[in-house]
C-alpha cells in the first residue's frame, strides 16, 4: 500500500472524509473515489452505480465498489440529482484503479444546496485528514 | 487417549518454555463461578470396540435390508454405486476445510466447478451455487433471493410444495412482513394457478415439480401468466432423477430453481445430510446466496478455479450479506457430481425412464386391483392412491411382514382420508413390486 | 531449518469431466429393465441433458486425481483459526456408514425409527452435559443456522412477553454470520468494541443496552482467543433490561469441561459438531450447529422435539410456541451420528483434556512466535492466538504472503486477515491433536520465513512454488465470472 507521499491528490479537486473526490469547476459536479481509496480495496472488481436521475441527500449511499475482497460504499459528498453516470465501469471496473480522477469517475451530479460544497476538505486539510487517520 | 501425541514429558517441557507451573494455570484467568464444578454427566471413554457394538446394537433396532419400503416424499430411496463411499473416503476431500486457500485446494473447486457445470446443464440454468443445505434451506434462500431482485411484497406458493419446505419457509419469513399466498390444487393433483392474474404486489411464484403428490407440472403455462419483470418464476423439487427424462424446469421459464439434490447418490440417513441445490439465469449472479467457484487462471497462465465474487457473502458483507450461509453441503456436491458423471447423460436418462416405468406398474397393477388412482397428471416415480375406508389397520399389518407401503398423506392434507403416497423407483424388482400389489389389494 | 514436509510428487494434470466423456460409456450398473415400457407423452421429454458420459475407471481416476491437489487435516497440520482443523477419527466414518443407519428413511413409523431417535436423544443429553444447558435441539445444519435459530428464539421470546425489541449488540471481534443472522431475524446489529485487553468490558456493554435491544451474541472464548472474563457481569446487565445472552460456541473446543456456560449467563449457545466434535468439514461442510438453551426458553426450539416416554422415543410437534421447522426433516443426522461417535470414545474426562492440550498448543506457539511476528495482544490466551504483519511492514511483505510461502513448508496457513480489528490478522489455531514435534516444525517454518521476509523477499511474494498451482488471478475471476463450462 501506498505511502502518504505517494498518494496522487490533484489540488482542483475536493475530498471527503469517506475519501470521495469531486470536481466543483464545471456547471456540474463530478464524482468519484481517490486514489487512497483505490490503494486501500485493492483491485477493483465490480462499480454498482445509480440510476440517472435519482435525487440523493449528502452522505447517503450512491454506489457500491469491490475488490476481491472487500466491499465499500460510496456517499454523495453533497446532495443532488444523477445526471450522468460512467458507464464504461460496467465492463473495465479496473479504472476505477488505473485513472481515479480521469477514467475511473462515477458519477456526475446537479447540486440542489451548493452551500454544502463548504464541508469538503481542499487537498492540504484532507492531507492532514489522512495523517491523522494513518 | 489415542488421539492425543503429548507425553507427560512434552507437557513439562511446552509448560517450561512458556513459563506456567501447569496446565491449570493456562485457565486462571477464567473466574472461578464461571467454572464447572465437576466433570460433565456422560459416560467414561468406550474403547472403539464397545462404540462399534453400541453404534451396531441402535443401527439393529432400525429396519433391515429385509424391509421393502414404498416411501420418498423429499428422500428417495436409489442405488449408490460402490464407488462413491469409496472415493468420499479420501479424506483429502473430506477433511479439507472451505476452500480459502486454491493453490491447496484445487481438487475440491474443480469438482464444485464441475458440479456448479453439471448442475446447471441437469435443471437446464445458466449458473448453480456451491449448494447450500438442504431443499428446504435452498427454497427459503431462493425467495429472499427473488424479492431482493423484485422487490415484490406477496410470494404465492403451491400447496403442493413438499409441506416440510413449506414449514421452513414460513419459520424463517415469520420476521419479515412479506405475505405468503397458498395456490390450492386442482382435481388432477396439480396447482390451480389461476388466482395468480389478480396478485398486485407479487414478487415470486413457487412451484414444484414433480410436485408433492408426484405429478408433473406445466411450468411453461405458470411462466407465461406471469411478469418476469415483476415476478420471478422459483421451480423447487425434492426428486432431480426426474430430470433426466422430463423437462428441467429452465427449459420452461423458471428464473430460479431450487431443490433437494439427495437422490443423486447421497445416503437418506434419516433425512440429513441433504444437498440444496439451487441455480438461476445469468443475470441474477450477484444476488445468489451461496458459495460461487469461478475458472481463472495462475500467474503462468495456467487454468485454475477459485472461489469468487466472494463480496456478496457473510464474511465480508457482513450484516448486508446476500445469506448468513457459511458452511455448507461441499461433500454432499461432490457426492451429487460423483454420482451424475457415474451415470452419465444416457445413464440417467435410463434411469430416470426405469423409476417411471416401475412407478407406472404399480400404479396400473393397482388400478387393475381397483385401488382409486385420484389425481390424472402424469407422475414420475411417485403417485397417490385411495385405499379403502379403514386401510391403517392393514398398514401396521404390512409393517409386520417387512413392508412399508408408503406415507399416510392425512397428517399434511386433513381432506385427504386413506391417501397414500407411493414411491418406486429403481431399487425395487418385479417380483417385488408383484408381492406388494398382491398384499396391499388382497 | 534445513528440510521442509512437503517435498516433490508426481501429480497429475487432469482435464475437466466433459472433455473425458465419451457417448456410448456408462460409469452405472443399470438394473434390469424387467416391467414393461411406458412411454411418457413426447411433449414432457426434455432434449439431451449433456451429462458427460463415462466409465467407472474414468470416474475413479478423476476424483482419485484431483483429491490429490488438495490438502486436509490427514496430511498435516491446519491451523485454521476459529476453524478448529482436528484430527476426524475414522471409527466415526464407519459407525455412520453403519445400513441401519444410512439407509433409513426419516418417515418411517416410529416404531420403525427407536434406534435412531435414541441416538439423537442421547446425543441432546451429551450436549446439555458439556455446556451444562438444559434443553437442546439437533436440528440446525451449520453454526450460522444455529445462529438463525437462536435469533428466532430472540424473537420469539420478545414477543411472546408483549415487548418486541428492533437492536441486538454484536462485538466487532465477531464473525460475519452473527450480524447476517440477527439481521435476517429484523434485528439491526449494533457494534461494540473490546477493550486494550482484547475483552468486552461490562460498561460498554452498559452503554448501549437498552429496552429496545434484544440482547447480546457473545462468542466466548472470542475470536482472538481469549476468554471473556466479564460475561457473567455482562449477562447480569443485559438480563437486567430484559435482553437474552446468546453464546457463539464456535471457540467451545478451548473450554469443554472446563467453562459452566449455565453459570456464565448464557441463555443460547449454538455449537459446530464440525469444529469442537470432530466432524469432518467435508471441503465446507456439511456440518451441524445444534443449539442448546435454558430450561425457561426450551418451548421455542424448533419442532419436531424428541421425546422420551419410559424407554420409547418419539418425534413430537405440540410445542405451540416453537419456532417452527428450520429443516425438511430433523437435521444432518449423519454428522450427529459420528459427534456421539466422538464424545463416547472421548467420556468426559477426556474431553477436558482435549481442551487443556488445545490451550496448551496455542499458548506454546504464541511464546515462540511473539519473539519475531507482532503479536497485538500478549495475554495468556485460550485456544488460539492472533498475530499481525505489522514487524513485516517495512518490507511491503504482508500476512497473505507469509501464508502462501507456508505452504512451500508443508503447512495450510492460518486464518488470515480475520478478526477484522486486527490489521493484518494471521490467527493461529493448532488444536489438541497436533503433537509437540509438528509444532516444534511450524514454528521452525514461521521463524524461517520471518527471516525470509526480511532478506529474500520475493521467496514469499512468489510463494508457494511447491503446488499445483501458483497464486491465482481473483480478479479476473470476480470480474468476468466464469462459473460453468
Amino acid at each position: 500500500m501506498k505511502e502518504i507521499l505517494e498518494l496522487n491528490l490533484p489540488q482542483n479537486v475536493l475530498y471527503t472524509k469517506d475519501h470521495e473526490w469531486m470536481d466543483t469547476t464545471g456547471n456540474t459536479m463530478r464524482i468519484g473515489i481517490n486514489d487512497y481509496a483505490q490503494d486501500q480495496l485493492g483491485e477493483i472488481v465490480y462499480v454498482e452505480l445509480p440510476q440517472i436521475g435519482a435525487c440523493l441527500n449528502k452522505g447517503d449511499v450512491f454506489g457500491t465498489v469491490e475488490s476481491v475482497k472487500a466491499v465499500s460504499e460510496v456517499f454523495m459528498p453533497v446532495s443532488g440529482e444523477v445526471i450522468q453516470v460512467n458507464t464504461d465501469l460496467e465492463n473495465a471496473p479496473e479504472l476505477v484503479s488505473s485513472s481515479p480522477y480521469e477514467k475511473g469517475w462515477m458519477i456526475e451530479i446537479k447540486a440542489s444546496n451548493p452551500d454544502e460544497v463548504k464541508t469538503m476538505m481542499d487537498r492540504e486539510a484532507y492531507l492532514k485528514f489522512l495523517e491523522g487517520i494513518k | 487417549m489415542r488421539y492425543f501425541s503429548h507425553t507427560p514429558e512434552d507437557i513439562r517441557s511446552m509448560l517450561s518454555a512458556i513459563h506456567a507451573g501447569s496446565i491449570e494455570d493456562l485457565f486462571s484467568l477464567i473466574p472461578a463461578n464461571c467454572r464447572m464444578k465437576k466433570n460433565p454427566d456422560i459416560p467414561p471413554p468406550m474403547s472403539e470396540w464397545k462404540l462399534i457394538r453400541k453404534m451396531e446394537e441402535m443401527a439393529g433396532d432400525m429396519p433391515s435390508s429385509a424391509y421393502r419400503s414404498y416411501l420418498g416424499a423429499g428422500r428417495y430411496e436409489h442405488h449408490i454405486p460402490s464407488i462413491l463411499p469409496y472415493l468420499l473416503g479420501r479424506s483429502e476431500f473430506s477433511t479439507a476445510y472451505t476452500p480459502y486457500q486454491p493453490e491447496i485446494s484445487q481438487g475440491t473447486l474443480q469438482a464444485i466447478y464441475e458440479y456448479q457445470t453439471l448442475t446447471s446443464r441437469l435443471l437446464g440454468m445458466d449458473v448453480a451455487n456451491a449448494s447450500l443445505y438442504d431443499g428446504a434451506s435452498a427454497l427459503s434462500e431462493a425467495l429472499f433471493m427473488a424479492l431482493r431482485i423484485t422487490k415484490g411484497k406477496q410470494i404465492a406458493m403451491s400447496k403442493l410444495v413438499h409441506p416440510f419446505f413449506r414449514e421452513v419457509v414460513s419459520t424463517c419469513f415469520a420476521p419479515t412482513s412479506f405475505e405468503i399466498i397458498e395456490l390450492p390444487f386442482l382435481d388432477n393433483g396439480t396447482t390451480d394457478i389461476s388466482k395468480l392474474k389478480d396478485m398486485e404486489d407479487l414478487g415470486a411464484v413457487i412451484v414444484q415439480s414433480p410436485n408433492f403428490f408426484g405429478c408433473i407440472e406445466d411450468l411453461r403455462k405458470v411462466s407465461e401468466t406471469i411478469d418476469h419483470q415483476k415476478t420471478l418464476l422459483i421451480a423447487c423439487f425434492t426428486e432431480p432423477i426426474a430430470f433426466g427424462l422430463i423437462h428441467p424446469p429452465g427449459d420452461q421459464g423458471a428464473d430460479i430453481v431450487c431443490g433437494e439434490g439427495q437422490s443423486l447418490g447421497i445416503p437418506v440417513s434419516f433425512g440429513g445430510p441433504g444437498l440444496g441445490m439451487l441455480a438461476c439465469k445469468e443475470a441474477f449472479i450477484r444476488n445468489m446466496p451461496g458459495r460461487l467457484v469461478g475458472r481463472t487462471t495462475d500467474l503462468d497462465g495456467k487454468p485454475a478455479f477459485v472461489l469468487t465474487l466472494a463480496t456478496r457473502e457473510q464474511h465480508i458483507r457482513r450484516e448486508k450479506a446476500t445469506s448468513n450461509i457459511c458452511t455448507n453441503s461441499s461433500l454432499c456436491a461432490v457426492t451429487a457430481l460423483m454420482f451424475m458423471a457415474s451415470v452419465g447423460g444416457s445413464g440417467i436418462r435410463k434411469l430416470a425412464q426405469l423409476n417411471h416405468d416401475k412407478s407406472e406398474y404399480v400404479k396400473n397393477g393397482l388400478k387393475a386391483k381397483g385401488v382409486r388412482i385420484p389425481f390424472s397428471a402424469p407422475t414420475f416415480n411417485e403417485f397417490v392412491v385411495q385405499f379403502e375406508n379403514g386401510f391403517s389397520k392393514k398398514y401396521e399389518k404390512l409393517l409386520q411382514e417387512k413392508i412399508i407401503p408408503g406415507l399416510p398423506l392425512s397428517e399434511f392434507y386433513p381432506e385427504l382420508k386413506d391417501h397414500y403416497l407411493i414411491c418406486v423407483t429403481e431399487t425395487k424388482g418385479k417380483a417385488d413390486l408383484d408381492h406388494f400389489i398382491e398384499k396391499v389389494t388382497s | 531449518m534445513t528440510e521442509t514436509s512437503a517435498t516433490r510428487g508426481l501429480i497429475f494434470n487432469e482435464p475437466l469431466l466433459w472433455e473425458i466423456g465419451k457417448k456410448g460409456r456408462i460409469g452405472f450398473s443399470m438394473p434390469e429393465h424387467d416391467v414393461p415400457d411406458a412411454p411418457l407423452d413426447k411433449e414432457f421429454i426434455r432434449k439431451d441433458s449433456e451429462l458427460p458420459d463415462l466409465s467407472e475407471v474414468n470416474v475413479i481416476r478423476h476424483f482419485t486425481r484431483l483429491s490429490q491437489w488438495n490438502f486436509g487435516i490427514d496430511a498435516g497440520m491446519y491451523p485454521l483459526g476459529s476453524c478448529t482443523m482436528k484430527y476426524n477419527p475414522k471409527v466415526n466414518e464407519r459407525v455412520a456408514l453403519l445400513p441401519g443407519f444410512a439407509e433409513a428413511h426419516p418417515l418411517l413409523p416410529t416404531s420403525l425409527s427407536q434406534g435412531i431417535l435414541r441416538l439423537m436423544f442421547e446425543l441432546e443429553r451429551c450436549l446439555a452435559a458439556i455446556t451444562s444447558m438444559d434443553a437442546v435441539t439437533l436440528q440446525p445444519s451449520a453454526g450460522a443456522q444455529g445462529e438463525l435459530c437462536g435469533m428466532l428464539i430472540f424473537r420469539a421470546y420478545h414477543r411472546k412477553k408483549g415487548k418486541p425489541r428492533s437492536k441486538i449488540i454484536v462485538p466487532n471481534t465477531a464473525h460475519g454470520t452473527n450480524p447476517s443472522s440477527a439481521t435476517l431475524c429484523g434485528y439491526k446489529p449494533v457494534g461494540i468494541s473490546i477493550n486494550e485487553k482484547g475483552i468486552l468490558t461490562p460498561d460498554a456493554v452498559a452503554a448501549l443496552m437498552d429496552e429496545d435491544t434484544a440482547g447480546i451474541m457473545v462468542t466466548n472464548p472470542n475470536t482472538l482467543g481469549f476468554f471473556e472474563e466479564n460475561i457473567q457481569k455482562i449477562s447480569e446487565i443485559v438480563h437486567s433490561k430484559g435482553g437474552l445472552v446468546y453464546g457463539d460456541g464456535a471457540n467451545m473446543n478451548a473450554v469443554m469441561g472446563i467453562v459452566d456456560m449455565a453459570a456464565c449467563g448464557m441463555d443460547i449457545l449454538h455449537l459446530n459438531l464440525h469444529k469442537t466434535f470432530s466432524t469432518p468439514h467435508g471441503g465446507g461442510g456439511p456440518g451441524a450447529g445444534p443449539v442448546c438453551t435454558k430450561k425457561y426458553l426450551e418451548p421455542f426450539l424448533p419442532v419436531p422435539r424428541i421425546i422420551e416416554e419410559k424407554g420409547v422415543f418419539s418425534l413430537s410437534n405440540d410445542f405451540p410456541d416453537s419456532i417452527g421447522k428450520l429443516h425438511a426433516f430433523y437435521g444432518n443426522v449423519g454428522i450427529m451420528i459420528r459427534a456421539l461417535a466422538y464424545i463416547l470414545c472421548m467420556g468426559g474426562e477426556n474431553l477436558k483434556k482435549a481442551s487443556q492440550l488445545a490451550v496448551l498448543n496455542a499458548n506454546y506457539i504464541k511464546e515462540k512466535l511473539k519473539k519475531v511476528l507482532h503479536l497485538p495482544y500478549d495475554r495468556t490466551c485460550m485456544h488460539e492466538c492472533v498475530f499481525s504483519d505489522k514487524n513485516q511492514n517495512p518490507t511491503k511483505i504482508t500476512t497473505l504472503d507469509m501464508a502462501k510461502r507456508l505452504i512451500d513448508f508443508g503447512f495450510h496457513p492460518p486464518t488470515i486477515y480475520f478478526p477484522l480489528i486486527v490489521k493484518g490478522a494471521m490467527m493461529i489455531e493448532p488444536t489438541e491433536t497436533e503433537s509437540k514435534e509438528e509444532i516444534d516444525r511450524f514454528i521452525a517454518a514461521m521463524e524461517q520465513i520471518v527471516e525470509e521476509a526480511t532478506n529474500q523477499p520475493d521467496l514469499l511474494r512468489n510463494a508457494p512454488m511447491k503446488c499445483k498451482v501458483r497464486r491465482l488471478d481473483e480478479a479476473q475471476a470476480a470480474r468476468k465470472p466464469c462459473l460453468a463450462g
